[in-house]
């Protein structure tokens, strides 16, 4: 990149429009990244612990994960999926 | 002092001690020029855009502890974009055999661009009196001086003076300005 020394305020009116807003949900769903690892970390824990749970997970995740109250964004329940059967 | 104005490496180091308003800052910061990447560039469709912004933050979530720098998180997020950009490009090429990759073949310029948009951007966070919003909702989002006088509470007749003004603010912060970051493209 080269230093800004010359810019015309057209430029940087373009500049502005290079970034366009992120489609609304895409951040907050990123934002929530942290949690939902914890979450899937602590669903992994426990099927590891409970038997009857991980035989509930691997049968039916989604409803299974419902039923004990976790709210795990849909996109994540592949990866999840592969941790608890590998 | 707020997280919007501290330095990208002393966020990603909050980001790793676990600060959960340091990673949607952090998020926050990039999620524009990651969405530029997949949509501006390299023209992904939405479904695989989404799929490659939530690919791009998870892995940086992931591989927060083994930054070897944490001052070069934005080329460190800029190159893993465009990687799985090109993964997901090369996947539905497999599909689509008829679809040539070369026609959607990217210029080191697009990315250099980019990277200067982020420093506008930047900068525009210093930017007194409303000036980063109302330059934002003008030219990135396309709003109307009636919407945005009625966002922020100002009469639409002045927006377009404020406009003017902010921008020559902004235009004067950026001039002579050094360059903060490097390239992507150059790593």
């Amino acid at each position: 990149m080269t230093a800004i020394s010359d810019n015309d305020e057209e430029r940087v009116a373009g500049l502005i429009r290079a970034l366009p807003p992120v489609p609304e949900g895409w951040v907050k769903a990123a934002q929530e990244l942290p949690r939902a690892r914890r979450e899937m970390d602590e669903i992994v824990a426990r099927a590891e612990a409970d038997r009857e749970f991980r035989a509930a997970v691997i049968a039916d995740l989604e409803t299974a994960l419902q039923d004990a109250g976790y709210q795990l964004d849909s996109s994540l329940l592949p990866e999840l999926r592969q941790r608890l059967t590998s | 002092m707020s997280l919007t104005a501290i330095t990208d490496a002393d966020l990603v180091g909050r980001c790793r001690s676990g600060e959960q308003e340091a990673w949607n800052e952090l998020v926050n910061r990039f999620s524009r020029y990651v969405y530029a990447i997949a949509t501006r560039v390299y023209r992904l469709d939405r479904h695989d855009a989404e799929d490659v912004f939530q690919e791009v933050f998870a892995r940086t979530y992931e591989n927060l502890d083994d930054l070897r720098d944490d001052s070069s998180i934005r080329p460190w997020i800029g190159t893993l974009a465009r990687r799985l950009c090109v993964d997901r490009l090369r996947a539905s090429a497999r599909e689509q055999p008829e679809e040539e990759l070369s026609e959607r073949a990217t210029t080191e310029d697009e990315f250099a661009e980019l990277d200067e948009a982020l420093a506008v951007q930047e900068a525009m966070r210093d930017l007194p009196e409303h000036c980063a919003e109302i330059l934002d909702r003008f030219f990135a989002r396309d709003e109307s001086y009636r919407v945005i006088g009625e966002a922020l509470g100002l009469p639409p007749g002045t927006i377009a003076s404020r406009i003017s003004r902010c921008l020559t603010k902004l235009r004067r912060k950026l001039e002579g300005r050094k360059p903060r970051f490097e390239s992507s493209t150059r790593r």
